[in-house]
């Protein structure tokens, strides 16, 4: 009683606490109101719904599907209506319950509503909505239907938690979550042991960045005294040169690692290929709204941070992070174009993709990272849900079993389509605007002192040349020429099309909510509402016609090299890949021999010689020492026994003997005999009397 | 009359009693001692309690409660040695020695 009451009294408390501080941020906007101070149900709605399913799932209505997909489509609609109001009027909220208090450090959960974190509330719970739905019919029939569905509701419900955190802790939390999630949904088919391994795989990579991102947690909070966005932000732009001044540098770099586990960046990218092992609608989701958006999300969170706004820290965490994105969007995208998984394709796209929201961000665009992000999100949802139900007509991931299949499977085919060209950045679809937004920003960083942005730039180009041809040469291999599978593939149930064509519609129009020198409501949603997120961002007020005409041509002549290449219709695998350019083609099949440097490098010492070191130590030492207590446990339970056996028995025994010996004497008094016992009595009576008589 | 008198009566009588208990192998007549060591316990009550002039008179009373607990003592006696005579065809107390320790 007296907890739940102190529990509520803290609510209260920190609600009253909150409206203090909102009438302070209170710029632009509404920062209450009944709808955004409830926003904590579009995280919790779907934790709860992962613990129902898991206990109550299996017997409940479609075996838990249903519970799952209401509770994503409660997030689509609670997502959709904020996204609504804060496009149209602007919303800043942040609440929070404290948990606890240890010292003078509250542990806070919170929730944040404003522009970046709706902006992820939309994304999880449309795309999570309409993958759900595809779910229903991708997963019939599947060993562990249910049990998907429960770490499928987790995996949604840990990215709220991580979009929703006001402070580093439950971001971590969330974080978390996710990783785990994934470990579960990428090992969904644990029977086949490559599974486990590319779930492990996945865990342990993300495991080293997450190592780092709490070291640099660690640093942040220690140097600012506080977990909070808000409080970091706040030393940030107010530039009192703390020890933050001092660790920034640190604090960001480790941060960053962190980001680069979760958004796959080069050279930790290696897990989220092979997390292509679980299920096609959790390779959508990861890629699209949660899991991979996080590290991306967390830059975003920390842009003013990051961009430097007050010019306090001097170090350039900014460098490496448009370096490593660079370098990412660059050299992974060769590596998909040599995947003969369709899935893999895609899986590296993502990667390529993700390079170019993190350089982005370390252009100083955060406006424009973020609106590839959201793209994105739509059309590689899409392409996934795509390859996805190519798959389950096929029944092979490999494109040298598929081909022709725009015949069989006409809408997937067109939506297929949709999203390759919004991927590819063809004028209007969405990835174009974004992709363009990325390259100006470059270019604009590049021309105010960022150098190394103009190398960038020149890659992000390249990029572009490199996402279209690999995009040709799936679209021309998979749907094009004659069907080279087993069987009569026919087109999927509505359950799965339905879902693509409503990612189509987003992945076509999802660019125009940001046309420069058109309308630019996205940069307002997110930067301009909330004064604290998006400072320090350029954004580009109009097109950059020369850099737009340069990629706009650059990806066409992509595209017909792409389909001069693999538009023709080839019977063997070797003639499919007829095209090869020696040196090069080995190192992209060997994906750089990086897996390899991790597998002899890393991971083999580590199973030999520290390995062997450890047994060594285990067996010898450690069991040596349990081995002794085991052994003196054993002497010393024999002393006892044999104290037990002489002593306490011994006393036992003498007591019985005792007893058993007078009974042997006195058993002789009774004889049985009635007269001679009233005799005794007699004789007692008389002793008795003579005794009060004499005394 | 003095109490030195019922006293010796009393006395005798319960002698009379306890000598019969102790050598009678009747287990009839050991009960009829034990009703004459009974008697002899009243007529002591009784006399006692007239010589002390009791204002009670609670040697009485408990001579009442003790001759009726000896009927109802010699009813369950009778009994028992009815169903000893029915099982044994005796009633000889020193055949009575199945509770020999």
């Amino acid at each position: 009683m007296h907890l739940l009451a102190s529990f509520a009294s803290q609510i209260i408390l920190a609600a009253e606490e909150h409206g203090g501080e909102a009438g302070h941020a209170a710029e632009p906007g509404i920062t209450s109101g009944v709808l955004v101070e409830w926003a904590w149900l579009i995280v919790v709605v779907p934790l709860v719904a992962a613990f129902l399913i898991a206990f109550f799932g299996a017997k409940s209505k479609f075996k838990g599907w249903l519970m799952a997909w209401l509770s994503i489509g409660f997030v689509a609609v609670y997502g959709t209506v904020l996204f609504v109001m804060n496009a149209t009027e602007g919303v800043l909220y942040s609440g929070h319950v404290n948990i606890a208090t240890i010292g003078s450090f509250e542990l806070e959960w919170g929730w944040m509503v404003d522009g970046l974190s709706i902006m992820m509330y939309f994304l999880v719970g449309v795309v999570g909505f309409l993958v759900f739905t595809y779910a229903k019919g991708y997963m019939e029939g599947d060993v562990r239907f249910t049990w998907f569905f429960v770490s499928f509701s987790l995996f949604a419900g840990g990215m709220l938690v991580l979009v929703s955190a006001p402070n580093l802790i439950q971001l971590i939390v969330g974080w978390e979550l996710v990783g785990v999630a994934s470990y579960l949904l990428i090992g969904h088919y644990w029977e086949d042991f490559a599974n486990v391994d590319a779930a492990n795989k996945a865990f342990m990579v993300n495991k080293v960045a997450d190592a780092a991102l709490f070291i640099g947690a660690i640093i942040m909070a220690l140097s600012v005294q506080s977990f909070r966005f808000d409080d970091i932000i706040d030393v940030v732009v107010h530039g009192e040169a703390g020890p933050l001044s001092q660790y920034a540098f640190w604090a960001g770099l480790m941060i960053f690692i962190g980001a680069m586990g979760k958004s796959a960046q080069f050279p930790l990218h290696v897990w989220l290929p092979d997390a292509m092992a679980g299920p096609t609608p959790v390779s959508a989701l990861m890629h699209a709204a949660t899991m991979v958006t996080a590290g991306v999300y967390l830059l975003g969170r920390l842009f003013p941070f990051y961009i430097d706004v007050s010019g306090l820290f001097g170090g350039d965490v900014r460098n490496i992070i448009i370096v490593i994105g660079g370098l990412t969007l660059f050299l992974t995208g060769f590596l998909a174009i040599v995947q003969d998984d369709i899935k893999k394709v895609l899986a590296y796209s993502t990667v390529s993709q993700l390079g170019y929201m993190v350089a982005a961000m370390g252009a100083g665009a955060y406006t424009a990272g973020l609106f590839h992000l959201f793209t994105h999100a739509f059309f590689k949802a899409l392409l996934f849900l795509g390859a996805g139900s190519v798959i389950h007509a096929v029944h092979s991931n490999n494109m040298s079993d598929m081909g022709g299949l725009r015949k069989y499977m006409p809408r997937t085919f067109w939506t297929f389509v949709v999203g390759t060209l919004a991927l590819i950045g063809i004028f209007p679809f969405a990835g174009f605007f974004s992709k363009d937004e990325i390259l100006a920003s470059m270019q604009y960083a590049g021309a105010h002192g960022q150098g190394v942005a103009n190398f960038i730039l020149v890659l992000g180009i390249l990029g572009a040349f490199v996402t279209a041809f690999y995009m040709t040469r799936a679209v021309a291999l998979t749907f094009f020429g004659e069907y080279k599978g087993h069987g009569e593939p026919h087109e999927s149930g509505p359950w799965m099309t339905w879902p693509l064509i409503g990612l189509g519609v987003f992945a076509a129009i999802g660019g125009w909510v940001n046309i420069p020198g058109v309308y630019t409501g996205f940069t307002e949603w997110l930067a301009t509402r909330n004064p604290l997120t998006g400072m320090g961002d350029h954004h580009a007020e109009s097109f950059n016609w020369p850099l737009v005409f340069i990629t706009s041509g650059i990806v066409i002549l992509s595209v017909v090299i792409g389909w001069r290449i693999y538009g023709k219709d080839a019977e063997t695998q070797a003639e499919r890949d007829s095209f090869r350019i020696g040196g090069l083609w080995p190192l992209w099949q060997n994906l750089y021999f990086i897996d390899e440097f991790y597998m002899r490098g890393i991971v083999r010492p580590i199973k030999g010689a520290i390995a062997q070191a450890v047994l060594w130590f285990d067996m010898r030492v450690i069991d040596g020492v349990v081995n002794g207590i085991g052994l003196g446990a054993i002497k010393v339970a024999d002393g006892v026994r044999s104290a037990d056996e002489y002593v306490v028995d011994g006393v036992y025994n003498a007591t019985g003997a005792a007893t058993g010996a007078s009974g042997g004497v006195l058993r002789r008094t009774f004889t049985g005999r009635i007269q001679q016992y009233a005799a005794f009595s007699f004789v007692g009576v008389i002793v008795i009397a003579v005794l009060f008589i004499v005394l | 009359m003095t109490v030195v008198q019922f006293a010796l009566v009393g006395t005798a009588l319960f002698s009379l009693g306890l000598y019969g208990v102790i050598t009678r192998k009747n287990a009839v007549l050991v009960l009829a001692s034990v009703e004459l060591m009974l008697a002899a316990v009243n007529i002591n009550l009784v006399a006692f309690d007239v010589y002390l002039q009791d204002p009670l008179y609670s040697g009485q009373i408990f001579s009442l409660f003790i001759i009726a607990l000896a009927a109802a003592e010699v009813g369950i006696g009778i009994a028992i040695i009815l169903m000893i005579y029915r099982n044994r065809q005796s009633a000889d107390v020193d055949e009575l020695k199945a509770m020999r320790g």
